[in-house]
């Protein structure tokens, strides 16, 4: 009886033994549990970046093998005006867009902190601009704007009556630009808030105690408690913003396609217009690749924000 | 205490006295409160009740603002909701972003998963150093890879499936992923764990059996996420896939859908509403994960 059970008992561990063994080795196991993810991340992550900035180089068509043309595609971009107009307004439109989801995004963050009823709802319904398809949002606005048929225009002409004709918002340059400008900010207070009022909830009560018992005003203590206190997850999220906000492509896609003439054409979408619609691929490769420089730097913003924060908070590691 | 110290957090007048801070009037707290906040909600929800009511609206009313209030519904209709289901390919469409969707997640979390336990877990030379380059690859934007990423899908012949986009969307689903659940194993005991290893668990059960059970909601997180991600995306399904039944919803209300010169809003604005809702109802549900996932993945 006892010396059956005993054999039982060896003979199960001696069968699970050469893959129990194999997964309990730490070198094995580690290479299995990173296997997939670094898997996936090198053969479409890692390789592609590497292999655009290789098209970068060559004058690669759709359907065709490239050969090295050096710096050509870059010295063609370098003297093409649309090239240039892109780069203005990828700059401008991540500036101004970011600056003005900031400003608004922190205001609604600082509206949502206090005691309010139906807290969870609000931010619910707040971050439904987020959760939505792009796209689907940006066709939304896409009929706001329409020439005729524009609701805003409406609203002007025939409520209020401050105008007598429709306003004009995609077929010129500049409506089209602040325009599409609008719907970014739109869709991206949500993000903003949202994140932001995490990290007010994060700042302790008493501070704000004890800089009211010391007199301080309203704006001293936003100045001086909220807004340092705020900085690490402001950089953060601003990092993300930028990133974002400079490589967009749904919302212009969607409304405009770049136009009128070309004007309102991100890097993204030019890259799209030349490299795919167009064909050329080395092309569209090359002004992908010319986004990168921007890219770097609104990381290394973020490097350095992040070490400013543990060197804020006295940790060594994290 | 909580209550009057978040009060006074905004600086609502800068040059009034703390203590018409600290107990404002209800007209007070109206104006500088309740009046923007109203004003930012109206904004943010407008464009939602815009789609949703030219979706139900007869062409008729659509294009007269003349003789009907514009911001209201005289006679409902389901014609361009009927026309999109039976006339055009919108349930295939809905139906393939859905597979895409849910296939994407399923494939990032599985990935993230072992990949977070190696990092957070398994703790080993230069562990550090792959958790950063996983952070990296959140910051490189699907602007820049997809010319690339459209010849390697090619070389792999899977240009024009299904499967492109399952294979590409976890490369920006898996990094955040991973940087969500290294911060929920992290805040699980590591007790627990030699605990069972004292017991003879082996490193899969333990992974299985306590560190799983233990992280289901930042699972849960992370599986929200990925999914309304992948809804969303736009760019890898409009340069990998080209035949019109494959598409997915965005991509295809967008090219099939927008044709010649007069544009169809009604049926648009019922391509997008429906499109919109499943990702809208999923999310209402899983509300506060979205957002824990939201704010902890800004916080790592």
């Amino acid at each position: 009886m006892t010396v059956a059970t005993m054999t039982d008992w060896n003979r199960t561990r001696i069968q699970q033994g050469w893959l129990a063994r194999l997964f309990d080795n730490k070198a094995f196991l580690i290479f299995m549990c990173l296997l997939p993810a670094v898997g996936l991340l090198t053969v479409f992550l890692t390789y592609p970046l590497g292999l655009g900035i290789w098209l970068s180089f060559t004058d690669t068509k759709i359907g065709g093998t490239g050969k090295w043309i050096g710096i050509d595609n870059f010295e063609y971009l370098l003297e093409d005006p649309q090239f240039w107009t892109a780069v203005f307004y990828s700059v401008f439109y991540t500036s101004v867009a970011t600056f003005g989801k900031f400003a608004l995004g922190l205001w609604l963050a600082l509206l949502l902190n206090r005691h309010l009823p139906m807290k969870n709802l609000l931010r619910a319904i707040i971050l439904l601009p987020w959760i939505v398809p792009t796209v689907l949002s940006a066709l939304a606005f896409w009929w706001i704007y329409d020439p005729q048929f524009s609701i805003i225009s409406y609203l002007a002409t025939d409520v209020i009556g401050i105008r007598d004709k429709p306003f004009d918002f995609l077929s010129t340059t500049w409506p089209a630009r602040w325009s599409l400008i609008a719907a970014n900010i739109w869709r991206g207070i949500p993000f903003v808030a949202i994140s932001l009022l995490a990290g007010l909830q994060t700042i302790s009560p008493s501070l704000y105690e004890a800089a009211l018992l010391d007199g301080s005003t309203a704006w001293q203590r936003f100045r001086y408690i909220t807004f340092p206190l705020l900085l690490p997850i402001l950089a953060i999220v601003m990092t993300f913003s930028i990133i974002f906000t400079f490589t967009d492509f749904q919302l212009v896609y969607a409304i405009t396609r770049g136009g009128p003439i070309n004007s309102t054409h991100l890097m993204a979408t030019l890259a799209f217009q030349r490299g795919i619609a167009g064909g050329e691929l080395g092309e569209g490769a090359a002004i992908a690749v010319a986004m990168i420089p921007f890219l770097v730097f609104a990381t290394l913003f973020s490097y350095f924000a992040l070490a400013r924060r543990k060197w804020q908070q006295g940790e060594a590691n994290d | 205490m909580t209550n009057v110290a978040t009060e006074v957090l905004t600086p609502t007048n800068a040059t009034a006295p703390p203590d018409d801070m600290v107990w404002e009037s209800r007209g007070r707290r109206m104006v500088t409160i309740y009046v923007p906040l109203i004003c930012f909600i109206i904004i943010l929800l407008f464009p939602f009740y815009w789609m949703a009511i030219t979706a139900f609206k007869p062409n008729a009313e659509l294009y007269d603002y003349k003789t009907y209030n514009p911001f209201l519904i005289g006679s409902p209709t389901l014609d361009h909701i009927y026309k999109l289901l039976f006339q055009t390919a919108y349930p295939k469409w809905l139906l393939t972003t859905m597979g895409v969707a849910f296939c994407a997640t399923f494939l990032s979390l599985f990935s993230s998963v072992l990949a977070a336990y190696a990092i957070q877990r398994l703790r080993f030379r230069g562990s550090q150093y792959v958790g950063l380059g996983i952070y990296l690859a959140y910051l490189v934007p699907p602007s820049i890879l997809f010319i690339p990423l459209a010849t390697t899908v090619y070389q792999l012949g899977l240009f024009d499936t299904p499967l492109a986009l399952i294979l590409t969307y976890p490369t920006f689903l898996v990094p955040f992923c991973t940087w969500l659940l290294i911060g929920y194993f992290k805040s699980i005991p590591y007790e627990l764990e030699e605990c069972a290893l004292i017991d003879g668990a082996t490193r899969l059960q333990i992974l299985r059996r306590i560190t799983l059970p233990l992280a289901v909601p930042g699972l849960i997180s992370a599986g929200i996420f990925s999914f309304t991600l992948s809804w969303n995306e736009f760019i890898y399904a409009l340069a990998f896939i080209q035949s019109s039944e494959k598409k997915t919803v965005p991509v295809a209300i967008l090219t099939e859908l927008v044709s010649g010169d007069v544009y169809q809003w009604g049926s648009l604005m019922a391509g997008s509403l429906l499109g919109s809702l499943p990702v809208a109802i999923f999310y209402s549900f899983f509300v506060d994960y979205y957002v824990s996932s939201l704010t902890g993945a800004v916080k790592e």
